[in-house]
């Protein structure tokens, strides 16, 4: 027997794909809803973006980045955001961050609880690990299939690409971080007699933060990439760009949407880090 | 049950490893630990342990890591669960407790303090004392004097705002032990409290806690592996061994003087006991003349009688007078005197029944008279003599390298003579 005749046996492409069109012909209404709460979402976040006019954002930008971080990535983010306004590219990267937003917004509200959940409970832990190996080293492009067969093409399937792609960090680390905790101040909180709850949230949360916080920048960071990917399916932004640039040899754009993108990443990441060292010191 | 008894621990076990019923067969037949493991995967950490601990008593349990300690204190608030026995607060069986009736006991009855402090390091001092009443549902206001009060009580005022990390190993404790403080518990559960402190903060936390504990009159537990520390902060100790029996239960005196086996007498041995035996164990009573009503003939016949050569003279209310000698008494007596008071020794020293007699070695090398032991409310009890406090520290003390009989020195020279003499 060779291998094609055992591939007709072994059909693992075969399976998902009878899966996911069942799952279109069943549950059709159910990915409308989640697609018009993305898309309601997405359009809020852009909005709210470039509502006011851009030399206000980017003094908004500047001046959050020079509060959370320090000085110099205010500087920084200043000059950066300039330069892209001037390279005309700042309504590709103003929808490139509304998706981000919107995508880590949602993985955010998945992940943690999970992350919860699974240091609590070694059985969730053990179910949840091999899924999320699984979902990080799937490749990105991967899960632009089933996106676009359940959504369509756009913005939307391009926020849930990138969510369940950015996802598995913030879960890992809010595990992680809630299992670091030192077991004398578990057993501490429970001395004093602390219920579950309680403790979950005044002692194992509050010192497991700068490490959930680590979880999630580097979520936004894998969101950023994916956000650029996405634009292969219609997703919008400077993924699109960055396509143009490709695909009709554009040297200059692909370049200046580049820039933006590195901009736009050192920005984000800067200012996560910094909340996540600031987050622990300001609690009361 | 005994009014006077706050803790009452009964054959208590436990046992962890996936089923501990398998271990007990295996432990009334008396097989080790080791053994028990290995037939079935169970580590017996506490073994059959029993006692009482009293209303505002400070009790130590102690032993060396392995002995079950940790385990045991655990057991007491049930952050560890134990595998059978009971235990007994104000005669009430903690186990039979419901969640509701355990989260209760634990936020208004007993606090505990941890070796590594156990504080929340996003919390300023005051938070963290705070915690146990916030737990608790106290409103800010009034968790936050309460907060104030315990911090002034551990010296830590001015330390209000400060971060845990700001601080100092021994500050951090005292963080600890006012957050156990706050919520004005009646049982003290200390783990190994002072362990990870350097030896000299460890010994000012130790006298502070028995300054503290002189103005609370709290029932405090106290688990540590340190011999020293047990006795210095213990009314009665508990040594438990290393397969988590418990071998001995007394006062750091009985323990001392009377070890149970050799395992607890091993431990023993290297102790300074001069610093825990007391005065009253080698103190003697001895005759004492009355002023005004005895006067020179009393004196003299009675120390006649007793063959000694100076007495000890108190008034009707038993307060030391001085001391006086035989010749001086005859001298008196034969110029027909009535009075003692003239010929009175007043270079006396003194000492309570609970002076550790090491604290007495230099002041006995000194002076040429007996010490006189005097109660707190300075009445006359008994004399101890020199020569039994030399005694007893020399019973202590071997010299490392014997110094040679004068009478050995003699015979090596004349050996040494001989020798040559015989070229």
């Amino acid at each position: 027997m060779d291998s094609v005749a055992l591939h007709k046996i072994f059909d693992i492409g075969g399976v998902f794909e009878a899966i996911i069109d069942w799952l279109t012909e069943n549950l059709g209404v159910v990915f409308d809803i989640i697609a018009d709460v993305i898309d309601a979402l997405l359009t809020g976040f852009f909005n709210g973006l470039m509502f006011p006019h851009a030399f206000i954002m980017i003094a908004l930008f500047g001046a959050l980045a020079w509060w959370i971080a320090k000085k110099g990535v205010g500087i920084f983010t200043l000059v950066g955001f300039f330069l892209i306004y001037a390279m005309n590219l700042w309504e590709a990267t103003m929808e490139t961050l509304a998706l981000v937003i919107t995508s880590v917004f949602i993985a955010i509200l998945i992940a943690i609880p999970i992350g919860i959940w699974a240091s609590k409970k070694d059985t969730v832990e053990a179910i949840v690990r091999p899924i999320l190996d699984f979902m990080q080293t799937l490749p990105a492009f991967v899960y632009l299939i089933p996106a676009v067969l359940f959504f369509r093409l756009g913005a939307v399937p391009g926020v849930v690409a990138t969510l369940i792609f950015s996802l598995p960090p913030s879960v890992r680390l809010t595990n992680l971080g809630i299992r670091q905790v030192p077991k004398e101040i578990k057993e501490a909180s429970m001395a004093f007699g602390a219920t579950n709850r309680q403790m979950l949230l005044k002692a194992e949360i509050p010192v497991a933060i700068p490490t959930i916080m680590a979880g999630v920048n580097q979520t936004i960071m894998l969101a950023l990439s994916m956000v650029v990917i996405a634009g292969m399916i219609g997703a919008g932004g400077l993924g699109n760009e960055v396509l143009k640039g490709i695909t009709q040899l554009k040297i200059d754009l692909g370049f200046e949407s580049g820039i933006a993108i590195v901009i736009l990443a050192i920005f984000l990441d800067r200012v996560t880090q910094a909340l996540g060292v600031a987050s622990q010191k300001q609690e009361e | 049950m005994d009014e006077n008894v706050k803790i009452k621990v009964d054959n208590l076990y436990k046992i962890f490893g996936p089923n501990p019923k398998k271990a007990f067969p295996l432990i009334e037949k008396g097989l080790e630990r080791s053994e028990i493991l290995e037939k079935t995967g169970n580590v017996v950490a506490v073994r059959g342990v029993s006692f009482e601990i009293k209303k505002k008593e400070t009790f130590v349990i102690m032993g060396l890591s392995g002995s079950g300690k940790s385990t045991l204190i655990r057991c007491l608030n049930r952050l560890v669960d134990s595998t059978s026995g009971k235990i007994f607060i104000d005669g009430k069986n903690i186990l039979e407790m419901d969640k509701e009736e355990l989260r209760e006991s634990r936020r208004y009855m007993m606090s505990m303090v941890f070796q590594h402090f156990g504080l929340l390091p996003h919390r300023n001092v005051t938070n963290n004392v705070e915690f146990g009443l916030e737990i608790g549902g106290m409103e800010k206001e009034e968790r936050n004097k309460k907060a104030l009060d315990a911090i002034e009580l551990v010296g830590l005022k001015g330390y209000e705002k400060s971060m845990p990390d700001e601080l100092s190993g021994g500050m951090q404790q005292r963080v600890g032990l006012a957050r156990a403080l706050a919520n004005n518990p009646e049982i003290l559960l200390m783990d190994e409290a002072f362990s990870a402190l350097d030896p000299l903060i460890r010994n000012q936390m130790q006298d502070e806690l028995l300054e503290l504990q002189a103005k609370m009159h709290k029932t405090i537990v106290f688990i540590t592996h340190d011999l020293d520390e047990a006795l210095k902060l213990g009314d009665r100790i508990l040594i438990l061994g290393p397969d988590g029996t418990s071998r001995q239960l007394g006062t750091p005196e009985e323990i001392l003087s009377d070890p149970a086996d050799d395992y607890v007498a091993k431990f023993v041995e290297k102790v300074d006991k001069t610093k825990v035996i007391t005065v009253s164990s080698i103190m003697r009573k001895a005759p004492v003349m009355t002023i005004p009503k005895d006067g020179p003939g009393g004196a003299s016949r009675t120390m006649e009688k007793n063959g000694i050569s100076s007495i000890f003279v108190v008034d009707s209310e038993r307060y030391l007078k001085g001391m006086v000698t035989i010749d001086e008494t005859v001298k008196l007596q034969k110029k027909k005197e009535r009075d003692l008071e003239p010929i009175l020794i007043r270079d006396l020293y003194t000492a309570y029944e609970d002076t550790p007699i090491s604290d007495l070695l230099a002041t006995a090398l000194s002076t040429k008279y007996p010490i006189v032991v005097i109660d707190k409310d300075y009445r006359y009890k008994g004399i101890v003599d020199r020569a039994a406090i030399i005694n007893e520290v020399s019973d202590e003390t071997e010299d490392s390298e014997s110094p040679m009989h004068f009478s050995e020195m003699e015979e090596g020279i004349s050996n040494q003579d001989s020798d040559n003499g015989g070229e």
